[in-house]
């Protein structure tokens, strides 16, 4: 499975890389790791034919994650990839835009890696 | 004929000693004599045997009057009409003495009485004139002193009022002073408060993007806590298996963890000490401050604390940070309150031209720090801008920006004392303030601090 995480903190990488170390490892899983919405779009568009998970923090400068979401709903082919939105507030009425522009889940900061693994083994 | 010059004596006296009004009591006396002069003066045509006797009263009379005029110091002025008198009455005196004593003596000397009575009236006359005319000489001299007097006590009663209306103009202005200063007060203390509120204003704009700032190092520190725990489970087991190679590749690991854990905890802890320099408003002082990570740290703040508020807002932040700006000696919560103030200034001009739903728009904010020489001078400076693309400062409007209480957001929504607040503290910092503006283009603030 590939997977693309898109945050604006640089360390993101690291901890991702470590927590998933086994799974990097053995292949089962595949990281790709955006600074930015403008990057994570970038990199969708040279990576069409990809089967691709999104996993995206809302509060980024530039393009926040909530227009990353409505970009990627728009405009990608069907069907569009899987967008996990993940929040530091948390709060109802990010929830809701997100809905609304069709996020297929929510991940709540600080991340739970466990309920993380969990829910990208069930996809 | 004794009489009438007893009558003009009496005449006489009356007016020059002024005794109407300087000698009431003689006054009546002499006002008196003339009266009995008068009646007995009628009488002795009616009745002419008291001619001789009159006569001789009226010497009495005459005599009695210069005897008090040479005595009576009262009667000083009028010594010189004495004077006249004299010779003529004691002549006509001596003559009819001498004509009811030795009648045949005086017949044949009738002619050197006559004469010498003539000249003795003649030298009364001169003496009456040349007296009266210095007695007018000096009644106007008189008269100029009194008069003199006179003006001298009109201008010291004048004095004395225009004093009294100095005492009550000095007292009504010390008065007004006096409120005045206690209105200065009240609003020094009310320009303490709002100074007061400003910060706390700009400390709440700060709570959201300062809670933002230590959420995200905090899950750091948390996540690569956990997963040091993970890897040294995985080296106790790789130690077990002998795997020597994996064991050192956890290890660093490890420590790469161990150094990002520090480095945002520290993060944390710098955000947590730049909130409380924040709301501390006593205690200033100059530090060297690295001047990129300042404006960096206050334009994440900006960000965040504006987004906290409003979900909606973006905008496309750009840093373009001179490497070698440098460290400078200041008081870097108060040039970080000015770059807040600058950067949340910016991006409500962005965010206000945004939602004026113009088509492809996006809003931009620019803070850019720059390190160089002072025109024509080795001094060198440090300029940091903060530079946006939104709808630009009207003309009419640019010259008041910097006036305390001045703003052009809702009511409510702005003191109108950021920028003016901002301004004192450049200045203060002894750096310059400037404002570069076009009108639908977007405007730049500039801030230029001496390095040394």
């Amino acid at each position: 499975m590939n997977v693309l995480v898109v945050d604006d903190e640089e360390d993101v990488k690291l901890l991702f890389e470590q927590r998933f170390r086994k799974e990097i490892k053995s292949g089962e899983m595949e990281f790709e790791f955006a600074f930015s919405g403008e990057a994570a779009l970038n990199y969708l568009a040279q990576h069409q034919h990809e089967a691709v998970l999104i996993l995206s923090d809302i509060n980024m400068p530039g393009m926040s994650g909530l227009e990353l979401l409505k970009k990627i709903k728009e405009k990608e082919s069907a069907p569009p990839p899987t967008v996990v939105m993940i929040t530091a507030y948390g709060d109802d009425e990010n929830y809701k835009i997100a809905m609304g522009l069709g996020a297929d889940d929510f991940l709540t900061k600080p991340l739970d890696f466990t309920l993380l693994k969990e829910k990208l083994k069930a996809i | 004929m004794n009489l009438l010059l007893l009558i003009a004596i009496l005449y006489y006296l009356r007016r020059n000693l002024e005794s109407k009004t300087l000698l009431p009591e003689w006054d009546k006396i002499f006002v008196r004599g003339m009266i009995v002069s008068f009646i007995l003066f009628g009488l002795q045509f009616s009745f002419s045997p008291f001619k001789e006797v009159l006569n001789w009263v009226s010497y009495g009379a005459i005599f009695y009057l210069i005897y008090l005029s040479l005595k009576n110091p009262v009667f000083k002025p009028v010594k010189t009409l004495v004077y006249a008198v004299i010779p003529y009455i004691m002549i006509e005196f001596i003559a009819d003495l001498t004509d009811v004593i030795n009648k045949p003596f005086y017949e044949e000397w009738e002619f050197f009485f006559e004469s010498a009575s003539f000249f003795a009236f003649i030298w009364m006359i001169a003496m009456l004139f040349v007296n009266n005319k210095q007695r007018k000489a000096l009644e106007k001299e008189r008269q100029n002193a009194l008069e003199d007097q006179k003006r001298l006590q009109i201008s010291e009663s004048m004095k004395a009022a225009l004093e009294v209306q100095v005492a009550e103009r000095t007292r009504e202005l010390m008065g007004q002073k006096e409120s005045l200063e206690k209105v200065l007060e009240d609003l020094r203390a009310t320009q303490t408060q709002l100074i007061h509120a400003e910060k706390m204003a700009s400390l709440g704009e700060l709570t959201a993007g300062i809670a933002h700032e230590i959420q995200n190092p905090l899950n750091f520190v948390n996540n690569f806590s956990e997963v040091n725990n993970e890897l040294f489970l995985e080296l106790k087991e790789e130690l077990d298996n002998g795997d020597i190679d994996e064991v050192k590749a956890i290890a660093a690991d490890i420590e790469q963890n161990l150094q990002k854990i520090s480095h945002h905890g520290k993060r944390a802890d710098a955000i947590v000490k730049g909130m409380l320099q924040h709301s501390r408003s006593s205690g200033l002082h100059k530090e060297m401050t690295d001047i990129n990570a300042l404006a960096d740290e206050y334009f994440r703040l900006a960000y965040h604390g504006l987004r906290a508020k409003d979900k909606t807002f973006n905008a496309k932040l750009n840093s373009e940070f001179d490497e070698n700006a440098g460290s400078i000696n200041v008081i870097a919560q108060d040039i970080g309150r000015v770059i807040l103030n600058l950067i949340t200034n910016a991006f409500y001009a962005v965010d206000e031209k945004r939602k004026s739903g113009l088509e492809g728009y996006e809003p931009t904010v620019t803070v850019s720090t720059k390190r160089k020489a002072a025109a024509g001078e080795e001094d060198e400076l440090i300029q940091i801008s903060v530079k946006d693309n939104g709808s630009g400062i009207p003309q009419g409007v640019l010259d008041k920006i910097f006036q305390p209480f001045f703003t052009t957001k809702p009511t409510g929504q702005g003191t109108g004392l950021g920028l003016s607040m901002s301004y004192d503290i450049i200045t203060a910092h002894g750096g310059e303030f400037k404002v570069e503006t076009k009108e639908g283009e977007g405007s730049e603030f500039i801030i230029l601090l001496p390095v040394s």
